[in-house]
């Protein structure tokens, strides 16, 4: 017979848990969940990545809807419960609904502490707990305005660095002397708050606020000794409290969380306690890892194995601010019966520091490089005995028996039980096991298996040399398939911290997402220079050199080094004048070859490169423009004749793909866009294999997109059917932008549309008429600086240089 | 004795790029890279005879526009898993003007 439990709170602790549970005793219970956020499942120490603009909400959830219908858990998404009635068994939600529990699990978690400063209660003061205070920082950080944030620890930290990419301008006010103070000694707070503030944050210490003040907003912070700081946005991160309210109302007993056994068993013996709001053996838990460790310990009584029990862990902190590398463990005060080993290195920035009892490291400090943090954990937590290292021990694993200092060397020496994921506490062994045994090779497969690097990905790297190590070639990183060598990033990374972080030259790209090369390679840097010129339409300066051959000269590079030059013809449509200019063009430079391509147009082929630009002006005299046939971007739009001459056509599909031609020509895409618009379902032009086509009906005008006619075959999707020339326009060019801000450089639509699915674009394109309007108004912006014939402008002089060669010498000498 | 031939200037070629000077034994590619190094190589892909002189330069070396061969500017060699190498030419920078080393071209042609 199945039991019901019930679980208020739909944190990280109690998801875990039922992980745990449902894979020890599938079946056993029946799971209905209050909680009290409108939302699933996410990874709340993600939320600063969030805040930065570094990820996005959908990239944190742990748990979608389709796991809690999988599982049958009833999830009440923000039911806040009011009442636990332990005589009847019930719990009771602020709207009502009641539900009874065999066992019932409080997962409350914790409140933000406020300071009951007057003016606490003003509207422009948050707190930085969950998704909700995330939006409404990003909401504030909009004004660009000054922000003050109360709390230099982890979380007060982590919001600043987060509103300051966000482009406000903020202060950090910190009570103690020192940044981070229960992590940090106080030669690495002086570190941190040096990084911290040379990225723009104002940092003051030894600050006592005394009122927050302003005319119905928050209009200035006050300190003790008089300061004051104008702010518009105030965050209070000075610490948490355990939830606990809603048990101690039921009679349960509190402490300062909610007091349960080392079985996470408060003093009812249906009621279970875990996460922030519980309270074992006199302690209560902030960080992921110990919490996780109560998960597990609550999934196994519940699942019946009593001996489960909960011991108390040291956890090492690090900080989520990206380009700070921060890790702390253990206790680090100084005392008589300790000694400690630093390490300074003020040129690279680096501290670290040991501190020993009866050589055993009994706590760590590292800053500014922290690879090491895994190994001294592990010495540590085994208090193995390093009085024969110690000279050396300070500067890493890599150094004790002349090993060399190669990374990869370091993880290979680590032993089985080394800790590599501190979140979810998963050894060296049970990763390296699971890759072996379950045959996993790609980074999420190792996850999904073991949960190591899957709440705040800061071991990611160590796993993954854990799967090289392992499988070797095998390891496929798919991913998140790095752009090329240069980096570790994926494209789509790329290109969101290209927008988060403003980034507007190659250059910064390369600098503040660490680069590995100079200056990139023939991979990244096109790739690069596309997405520049995509986001910053307006600002970006386009690179020549990071573009290839092709679109740098404006021609098709042919095998033997000639080019060929395809002229525009708009719908495929041309005329005797036309005509008769590539003729005299063709007969004046001997041009040997003259073909009609597939999209209704002609190449002229072999031109000498010194040519170009001849040639060009002469063909712009008869009012040819590049037709861009060589170009990452609109190639043709292949049209027939439509109703102005065929007997069957329902619109002039020849004039509709003339204008998308004229409305879209120039614009730089992912991958080449060809397009075509028939004039009725005997689809003449072939435009159901196209990027993006159009079938023209008596009802108006029937959109299809994502087609393949070269590597792939593939027949487009229906878009949707639309009434008007004009309504068919905004859709084809909405459709495009979305591309061209989301697509991955040479990614064409079809696998674009693939990766984002169908139902999405339709969504957006076809359902949401304010968000089609700003791509087609993102597009049409961008347009006024792309639509230059690019052949007048070096016929008028532009890049000279690619056309001619810079000497010619020796020829005289070789006549002698 | 190496006869230097002057060929230009060094703001005569964009930075990451090439241009070329045309001789009797064909064509030498002369680039410029980020940091303002110059290299002189033959602008001919031991691959299949691509124009190195269009392909994007990175680093010390230069991607091939036909089949994407990393070509290296200081040894003239492929680099990754490609083998083959093109002729590299001397080349000097006085100042801001531009030499490259002819002779040693046309006898190592010959």
């Amino acid at each position: 017979m199945t039991e019901k439990l019930v679980i208020i709170g739909n944190g990280m602790a109690p998801g875990r848990m039922l992980e745990h549970l449902f894979e020890q005793v599938p079946g056993r219970y029946q799971v209905t969940i209050f909680n009290a956020e409108p939302r699933v499942n996410y990874d709340r120490i993600m939320l600063s990545p969030v805040l930065s603009g570094e990820k996005a909400f959908e990239e944190i959830i742990i748990h979608g809807d389709g796991w809690y219908i999988a599982n049958g858990i009833t999830l009440y998404k923000g039911h806040k419960i009011v009442a636990i009635d332990r005589t009847a068994k019930t719990v009771t939600s602020d709207h009502g609904v009641t539900e009874s529990y065999d066992k019932l699990v409080i997962a409350t978690g914790s409140v933000p502490f406020i300071i009951p400063v007057p003016g606490h209660d003003l509207p422009g003061v948050l707190t930085y707990r969950d998704l909700d205070d995330v939006q409404a920082m990003l909401l504030a950080a909009q004004s660009r305005a000054k922000a003050v944030v109360i709390g230099g620890g982890l979380l007060g930290l982590e919001a600043a660095a987060g509103l300051n990419s966000q482009g406000m301008d903020v202060t950090v006010l910190h009570v103690m002397p020192t940044l981070m103070e229960r992590q940090l000694d106080p030669a690495a707070g002086y570190l941190l708050q040096r990084a911290v503030e040379q990225r723009g944050i104002k940092v003051i210490t030894k600050a006592n606020t005394q009122a927050i003040t302003g005319k119905g907003k928050v209009e200035q912070v006050e300190l003790a000794d008089g300061t004051i700081i104008p702010a518009t946005l105030v965050v209070m991160a000075v610490g948490i409290r355990p939830n606990a309210a809603l048990a101690k109302d039921a009679g349960i007993a509190v402490n300062r969380g909610i007091v349960v056994d080392s079985g996470m068993r408060s003093n009812d013996p249906d009621i279970y306690a875990l996460g922030e709001c519980a309270e074992v053996n006199g302690q209560v838990y902030g960080l992921v890892a110990p919490l996780y460790e109560m998960a597990r310990v609550a999934a196994s009584q519940l699942a019946g194995n009593e001996a489960a029990a909960f011991v108390h862990m040291d956890t090492p902190t690090k900080l989520k601010v990206t380009g700070i590398e921060l890790f702390s463990l253990g206790d680090f005060a100084e005392g008589e019966d300790r000694q400690e080993i630093v390490l300074r290195d003020a040129a690279a920035g680096v501290y670290k520091r040991l501190v020993l009892r009866d050589d055993r490291i009994i706590g760590t400090v590292l800053y500014g490089e922290t690879a090491d943090g895994a190994w001294f954990n592990d010495l540590k937590k085994k208090q193995t005995d390093i009085s024969e290292m110690r000279d050396t021990l300070i500067f890493g694993q890599s150094y004790q028996g002349g090993a060399s200092l190669d990374p990869m060397a370091a993880v290979a020496a680590l032993p089985n039980d080394a800790e590599i994921c501190g979140c979810n506490g998963v050894c060296k062994g049970k990763i390296t096991g699971a890759i072996t045994a379950k045959g996993l090779t790609s980074l999420d497969d190792v996850r999904a298996h073991t949960k190591a690097s899957a709440s705040c990905g800061s071991c990611t790297g160590l796993v993954e040399k854990l799967m090289v190590l392992t499988i070797g070639d095998k390891y496929n990183p798919a991913a998140v398939q790095p752009m090329c060598g240069c980096t570790t990033l994926g494209h789509d990374e790329v290109r969101r911290l290209i927008k988060a972080k403003g980034l507007k030259t190659i250059p910064a790209v390369m600098q503040e997402l660490e680069w590995t090369t100079s200056c990139g390679c023939a991979k990244c840097r096109p790739a690069l220079n596309y997405y520049l010129v995509c986001d910053w339409p307006d600002e970006y300066a386009d690179d020549y050199q990071s573009r290839f051959i092709n679109e740098r000269v404006h021609a098709n590079i042919q095998k033997d080094g000639t080019y060929s030059v395809v002229p525009r013809m708009w719908g495929g449509v041309t005329n005797a004048a036309e005509l008769r200019a590539i003729a005299d063009v063709v007969d004046k430079f001997e041009i040997p070859m003259v073909k009609v391509t597939g999209g209704q147009r002609i190449d002229m082929l072999g031109i000498r490169k010194e040519d170009l630009p001849a040639v060009w002006a002469d063909l712009g005299q008869a009012g040819f423009v590049s037709g861009h046939a060589y170009a990452k971007g609109l190639r043709t739009v292949k049209t027939c004749v439509g109703s102005d001459w065929c007997r069957f056509g329902t619109q002039d599909s020849t004039g509709f793909g003339v204008r998308i031609e004229k409305f879209m020509w120039g614009s730089w895409t992912p991958a080449k866009v060809k397009m075509a618009v028939s004039g009725c379902p005997r689809n003449c032009a072939e435009a159901t294999c196209k990027d993006v086509g159009v079938v023209c009906v008596d009802s108006g005008y029937e959109i299809h997109f994502a087609g393949a006619a070269g590597l792939d075959i593939k027949g487009t999707e229906v878009l949707g059917l639309v009434k008007t020339e004009d309504e068919a326009l905004e859709h084809i060019v909405a459709l495009t932008q979305m591309y061209r801000e989301q697509g991955r450089y040479l990614e064409r639509i079809y696998k674009w549309a693939k990766r984002i699915g169908i139902a999405e674009i339709k969504r957006q394109i076809m359902d949401d008429g304010e968000k089609r309007k700003a791509y087609f108004d993102r597009f049409v912006f961008s347009q006024r600086f792309a639509q230059v014939d690019p052949w007048s402008e070096r016929v008028s002089g532009k890049d000279k240089h690619e056309f001619r060669p810079m000497a010619s010498v020796g020829f005289a000498q070789a006549a002698e | 004795m190496m006869n230097w031939i002057a060929v230009g200037t060094l703001s005569d070629i964009p930075r990451r790029g090439a241009r070329c000077v045309a001789t009797p034994q064909g064509k030498i590619a002369v680039f410029r890279t980020a940091e303002d190094q110059v290299f002189a190589i033959e602008d001919h892909c031991p691959h299949k005879g691509g124009p190195l002189s269009q392909g994007i330069v990175h680093g010390a070396a230069v991607t091939c526009p036909l089949h994407n061969w990393v070509i290296s500017l200081e040894t003239g060699k492929a680099l990754g898993a490609d083998e083959g190498a093109v002729r590299t030419i001397p080349v000097r920078i006085e100042g801001e003007r531009l030499f490259i080393a002819l002779e040693a071209l046309a006898s190592r042609a010959a």
